[in-house]
């Protein structure tokens, strides 16, 4: 299990508000990590400062073996350095079809140039259908996206993140507002793809953490408060402090 | 992509595709192949004489708007660049290939003056006398350097897809970058816009200031020829550029491009986090439609006989999102369909061809109420209509 | 010599209006005629002037001082006085049809019966007497008892100055007792000594005592001095006053130089391009020139070697060489020679003016202030309401500038039905507040309200209404534009010298826009409304939770920023011009002093103009003659600015703090 991605001492702050407090968090591969805190802890801010969104004040965030300073790069550089991101709220695209949606994320030549040229090879067209197999939309590939139930639409984004091939996927709360059988085809989905691959989930639903059955971080006041098996924190009196109220 | 360049089954299927895919692109071409052929049998030029020479030129010029309409929907409607400057690149293409029309036809004129003489003139001779002429106008009578290539045919085409190009590049790629989006980008490509015009404006810029350039309905080299034949000549140029533009734009929406710079203009962020250089897009989509923009200005401006920099303003740029939006943005027919309605019916209203309406106690004039009525119309159609005409036709085909 | 009866009739201007005010008195009390009287005791040196007596003449009106004589002075000396032979009286007269005149009595300028010009004599004045006359009209004036009237004998020498004023001058200094006169009639003096001094000490102490002064007449004196005349010579000649030597190749063209030793016939003429082509086509023969064929004559090289053929045949003029030209400028000295020989005085002059220097520049950068200053406000009144629709509702409205235009209209339209001016514009600025604020509040309930999710689209619906209500106000008041005229105590200019100046108007715009400034501020953050405003502008959602209607503040908002472009309408209206386009001609600034400002912020806007303002003064203050030019360079730098700062001044220095 070598290191995959390494974030050392990393601090944010808002306007006076200090988000993100010298947290430091590594990630193996393959590896999957719950991380859990109550609002407000920063763990949005978090995959924000690891995709490019937010640049930190301070720290350190590097990139597998190679030690690639993450810090330096664009959003659209660190995603094709192959980390994959899901946002909270499923950011489809509705007016394309699901069969496009996937397309686009496929792990093909980004350039404008490259993309005008594209046409859709063998290869190409059986992992889209594989894709869609795997998160249950084989039927729908030539479907409007925004025609999808809002489970479908978390899914059809994870067949995305897939489809991008990273070897990190960041997922931000998978499981709000699905049903208990959704929840169930996203767990089996997310263990599957932790197999060869990093997944960090970011989820306040205890019961989906203890499905998923892996290695917990508590995030709280912007830095890592505790870290172990779910057991192991939910017996933290540090934790029970927090979530409960001092 | 290998594979599909090696495999010799590749090509047929992607041409099949694309116009399966896309059976309007079939019907707009037919549609404009037989529109063409129609003109020019009833043309004054080359056909029988129905259609007048002024009212081929005033169709000419209609397919030239028509073309930059479809370049104005595929970056905004597409790609969700609300650019109100393109019509700056159309005009600058205009500028640059009258520039040329100009020069020359001086040219020949001043040296036909000239070899009249008992000796013929020196080069410096001519050239001073061209610049006399074109100059004199703005009280100068040096040839500008800007003018330096202006005799050259091949340099001031090159110049139309040059000028808009390279402007497009610099100036999407600095907005591009900075991030600038909706409608911020909107006013700073307003303001590119007007400084262009202003600068234009200028007697001392090199072009003529507010006179701009004039006599460009004669073509250097054909000047025997009447413009009945030319007009005809120009309407099949304006026809070719649109048809061939239009294949090329169904080309790049049609694909993974289009499915990126549509996905662009719903959610940019997004597309940043699936790793596409969604700056790189956009200038791509910039510049191509104003290089686009300048071609069908070079066409459009000969037809006219005359540009000035009013043609340049912002608000010739803001027309053009409104024939984009009435006619339906995110489909190119729609740009067509909008572009050709609002300024033929413009020009029918308020060149004095419609009747005006006699009310008893008012009498409506077509070209006092025009403008009131395009406005207010334009009004319900972004409210009512978002999707103009061409969701008509949407409509249509949903329910046969 | 043109100038001097221009002089006197200009007096005659300024005097008359005074005369006829001073006149009624002494004749309504008594039957008087003074100057008749006082004319008729030096009755034959007046009918028959002479240089030798007409001083004789000038003292007796001089002593008596009756009403009119400056008139009747500047009468006499442009021959418009007649004598009655049979009474030896004096008239003026009016000229009627034929020979006819009618007479005009000299003091009370009642008609004094008709006659004909062979029954008067037309008393002729030579020149020399003229000047005589004039020389004393002004000493006359200048001692005249009323302070009204000094001050315009004064101001008539200001505007044209003239040696022979200097003893008068002198003469009324040393009596005058109005300190404020006194000073301005040694400061005259001091300019009139300064061009016209006979000796050279008088002189440069004269300009010593200007120097410092800012004025236009003071400058303009001692730039008078110091103007040259372009000459050359084999050597510069005994006392010429050199302003400096010109040396061919740097600060003349040798071209030029040479041609002005051949203009002066010390050179053979140049032929040039035109002269060697004339010549050529004299010389065909057969269509050859010198056994050159006419038709390889195209080119500089072989027209020179045709000319060269012909010139060896001795047909025609040689050619001059480049170094012909600089043998024979070789000769010669080229320079700039003052007009004052003096060099002392030139000197002088030159140190005068160069002392002015700086502070003229502090007083035009005082200028270019006080202008961007002026400026900013207009863009600040036209971009305020702006900037509360687009900053706290994030809509653009395009037709922001049509009711800017609905604003003067309405200005217009109330002047028309009041015709005091002060009236009409209290009355306008609440109304066309009261139109706009409605026309705002139809249009955000009619329009605006169903596109807030859709911002782009409402740029394109504004944008229709806006070109509907340009077109409209064209069909109702017509194409050509409208007056709004400001009232007379905004008409004016404050004036702090020869160079600074700025009109009442644009400092009352200056107020108006610092009166909103503050108005807009309470309202914001003092009253319910801005305190409710600010919220919607910040979680639209939490407000309305919390029992504030988004609706109904987005409407107010709305009709706000619509109402305050109405009353900017008004004071633009005053100061530009009404028409359907003026509207158009502001939103594009309008809406870069928003965005540049940074949005949603009203210190943002006023950053904003205030930037815009002062950079397209500045601009202008670098290439004055090109507003055009001005005007490019700051859309380009707002362009450029808004790369690096796309969220404009104000939300910058927030965000800076925020790190």
């Amino acid at each position: 299990m070598a290191t995959l991605l390494e974030v050392s001492g990393v601090s944010v702050t808002f306007d006076g508000f200090r988000a993100i407090n010298n947290l430091s968090i590594a990630m193996a591969e393959p590896e999957l990590r719950a991380v859990i805190g109550p609002n407000g802890a920063g763990k949005t801010t978090f995959m924000d400062i690891v995709t490019g969104k937010t640049r930190p004040d301070e720290g350190r965030v590097l990139w597998t073996e190679r030690q690639i300073d993450l810090l330096k790069l664009s959003e659209s550089q660190i995603a094709t350095a192959g980390i994959g991101r899901k946002f909270q709220k499923p950011t489809v695209f509705e007016d394309q079809s699901v069969r496009d949606n996937l397309a686009m994320a496929l792990a093909n030549k980004r350039g404008p140039l490259s993309v005008l040229m594209w046409k859709a090879s063998a290869a190409d067209r059986a992992r889209i259908q594989d894709l869609a197999e795997e998160v249950g939309l084989a039927a729908r590939l030539d479907h409007r996206a925004g025609h999808l139930s809002h489970g479908q639409k978390q899914w059809l984004e994870i067949g995305m993140l897939l489809a991008q091939d990273p070897r990190l996927l960041l997922v931000d709360e998978p499981a709000a507002g699905m049903t208990p059988a959704e929840r169930e085809h996203t767990t089996a989905l997310l263990t599957r793809a932790a197999r060869s691959r990093a997944v960090m989930v970011i989820e306040h639903d205890m019961e989906f953490i203890r499905r998923l059955d892996c290695r917990v971080t508590v995030l709280h006041e912007g830095s890592v408060l505790a870290e172990g098996s779910l057991d192991h924190v939910t017996q933290d009196q540090q934790v029970i402090d927090v979530y409960l109220g001092r | 992509m290998k594979i599909d360049v090696s495999s010799p089954a590749a090509p047929a299927p992607v041409r099949r595709s694309f116009l399966r895919d896309n059976p309007s692109v079939l019907w707009f071409m037919g549609l404009l192949g037989l529109f063409t052929l129609g003109v020019t049998v009833l043309s004054e030029g080359m056909g029988v004489g129905v259609i007048s020479t002024s009212l081929v030129k005033v169709l000419g010029m209609t397919l030239c708007l028509c073309l930059i309409a479809v370049a104005m929907d595929v970056v905004w409607g597409y790609c969700g660049i609300l650019s109100l400057g393109h019509f700056a690149f159309f005009g600058l293409g205009g500028y640059a290939i009258g520039m040329w029309l100009m020069y020359a036809r001086t040219e020949i004129v001043i040296r036909d003056n000239l070899g009249r003489g008992t000796i013929p003139p020196t080069e410096a001779e001519v050239s001073e006398a061209v610049a006399a002429q074109i100059f004199g106008v703005v009280g100068s009578s040096e040839l500008p350097l800007i003018w330096s290539f202006a005799g050259s045919l091949p340099f001031q085409l090159a110049m139309v897809v040059l000028v808009p190009g390279l402007l497009a590049l610099v100036f999407g790629w600095l907005a591009f970058r900075s991030r600038v989006t909706g409608v911020y980008l909107s006013i700073l490509t307003q303001a590119m816009t007007l400084a262009l015009s202003l600068y234009l404006f200028q007697n001392d810029t090199g072009l003529r200031g507010n006179n701009g350039l004039s006599g460009l309905q004669n073509i250097p080299g054909s000047l025997h020829l009447p413009q009945s034949v030319i007009s005809v000549w120009f309407f099949w140029a304006s026809a070719f550029a649109l048809g061939a533009g239009y294949l090329l734009f169904a080309w790049v929406v049609s694909g993974k491009f289009g499915s990126v710079i549509k996905a662009i203009r719903d959610n940019e962020a997004r597309v940043r986090f699936l790793g596409y250089n969604v700056e790189g897009y956009k200038l791509f989509v910039f510049t191509l439609t104003g290089i686009i923009s300048g071609i069908a200005g070079a066409l459009y401006y000969p037809q006219a006989g005359i540009i000035n920099p009013a043609e340049i303003a912002p608000i010739a740029s803001i027309y053009l999102a409104v024939w984009v939006a009435i006619g339906g943005r995110g489909r190119l027919y729609g740009a067509v369909i909008g572009a050709a309605l609002v300024s033929l019916l413009s020009s029918w209203l308020t060149g004095g061809g419609a009747p005006n309406i006699d009310l008893g106690f008012y009498r409506i004039v077509w070209t006092d109420w025009w403008l009131v009525l395009l406005g207010l119309g334009f009004v319900l159609v972004t409210l009512f209509f978002p999707k103009g005409i061409g969701g008509l036709f949407d409509y249509l085909v949903r329910k046969s | 010599m043109t100038r001097l009866p221009r002089t006197a009739l200009f007096l005659a201007c300024l005097i008359l209006p005074l005369l006829l005010m001073l006149r009624p008195a002494p004749l309504a009390a008594q039957d008087a005629s003074p100057l008749q009287d006082v004319l008729q005791t030096v009755q034959e040196q007046v009918a028959s002037p002479s240089r030798a007596q007409v001083g004789t003449v000038l003292d007796a009106l001089q002593a008596a001082d009756a009403p009119g004589t400056p008139d009747f002075l500047t009468r006499w000396a442009a021959r418009e006085v007649y004598e009655r032979p049979e009474d030896g009286l004096f008239f003026y007269a009016a000229e009627g049809a034929g020979r006819d005149l009618t007479l005009i009595d000299i003091d009370t300028g009642a008609e004094a019966g008709t006659t004909t010009t062979r029954d008067v004599n037309q008393i002729r004045v030579n020149a020399g007497v003229r000047r005589e006359i004039e020389a004393a009209l002004v000493s006359f004036e200048l001692l005249a008892p009323d302070p009204a009237r000094r001050s315009a004998a004064l101001a008539s020498i200001a505007r044209s100055p003239e040696p022979d004023q200097i003893p008068a001058l002198e003469a009324a200094l040393a009596v005058e007792t109005d300190a404020a006169i006194a000073t301005r009639m040694a400061r005259l003096l001091d300019l009139l000594n300064a061009r016209f001094a006979s000796d050279s000490a008088t002189r440069v102490a004269a300009i010593d005592g200007l120097s410092g002064d800012i004025s236009t007449e003071a400058r303009r004196a001692l730039n008078q001095i110091l103007s040259t005349r372009s000459e050359f010579a084999t050597e510069i000649p005994e006392g010429t006053n050199v302003a400096r030597i010109r040396v061919v190749g740097e600060d003349i063209d040798l071209i030029a130089a040479y041609e002005r030793l051949s203009d002066a016939g010390l050179a053979q003429d140049r032929p040039g391009r035109n002269a060697i082509r004339d010549a050529l086509r004299a010389n065909v023969v057969d269509g050859e020139v010198a056994g050159i064929p006419v038709h390889r004559l195209h080119t500089d090289e072989m027209r020179r070697e045709a000319y060269r053929a012909l010139e060896e045949a001795g047909t025609v003029a040689p050619l001059v060489t480049t170094a012909d030209m600089e043998a024979a400028v070789a000769q010669q000295v080229f320079f700039d020679a003052y007009l004052e020989p003096d060099s002392a005085v030139t000197d002088a002059a030159r140190a005068a003016l160069d002392s002015t220097r700086a502070t003229i520049s502090a007083w035009q950068f005082l200028g270019i202030t006080l202008d961007a200053l002026s400026l900013a406000s207009i863009f600040f009144l036209a971009a305020i309401g702006l900037a509360i629709t687009f900053g706290v509702m994030r809509v653009i409205n395009m037709a922001h500038g049509e009711f800017i235009m609905m604003g003067a209209y309405t200005g217009y339209v109330v002047q028309t039905l009041i015709p005091d001016y002060t009236v009409s514009l209290v009355v306008a600025l609440p109304l066309a507040f009261a139109v706009t604020f409605a026309a705002g509040v139809a249009m955000e309930r009619l329009v605006i309200r169903h596109l807030y999710t859709r911002p782009l689209e409402t740029l394109l619906a504004t944008f229709g209404i806006s070109i509907a209500l340009q077109q409209l106000a064209k069909n109702i008041f017509g194409t050509q534009a409208r007056p709004l005229t400001a009232p007379d105590w905004l008409a004016g200019a404050i004036r702090f010298n020869d160079i600074v100046s700025i009109s009442t108007l644009r400092v009352g715009i200056f107020v108006m826009a610092i009166l909103f400034l503050l108005l807009l501020l309470f309202i914001l953050n003092r009253t319910r409304l801005g305190l409710e405003v600010r919220a919607v502008t910040q979680n639209p959602g939490m407000a309305a939770s919390m029992g504030i209607n988004p609706d109904r503040i987005n409407m107010l908002t709305f009709g706000l920023g619509s109402g305050i472009a109405g009353v900017a309408g008004v004071a633009i209206g005053m100061y530009a011009q009404v028409t359907s386009e003026m509207g158009a001609q502001y939103i594009v600034q309008s809406f870069m002093t928003v965005v540049v400002g940074g949005v949603g912020s009203v210190f943002g806007t006023l950053a904003g103009a205030g930037l815009i303002g002062a950079l397209q003064k500045g601009i202008e203050w670098f290439n004055p003659a090109n507003t055009l030019a001005a005007q490019t360079y700051m859309v380009l730098f707002i362009i450029l600015f808004i790369q690096f700062r796309p969220k404009g001044i104000v939300a910058l220095k927030g965000r800076a703090a925020g790190d």
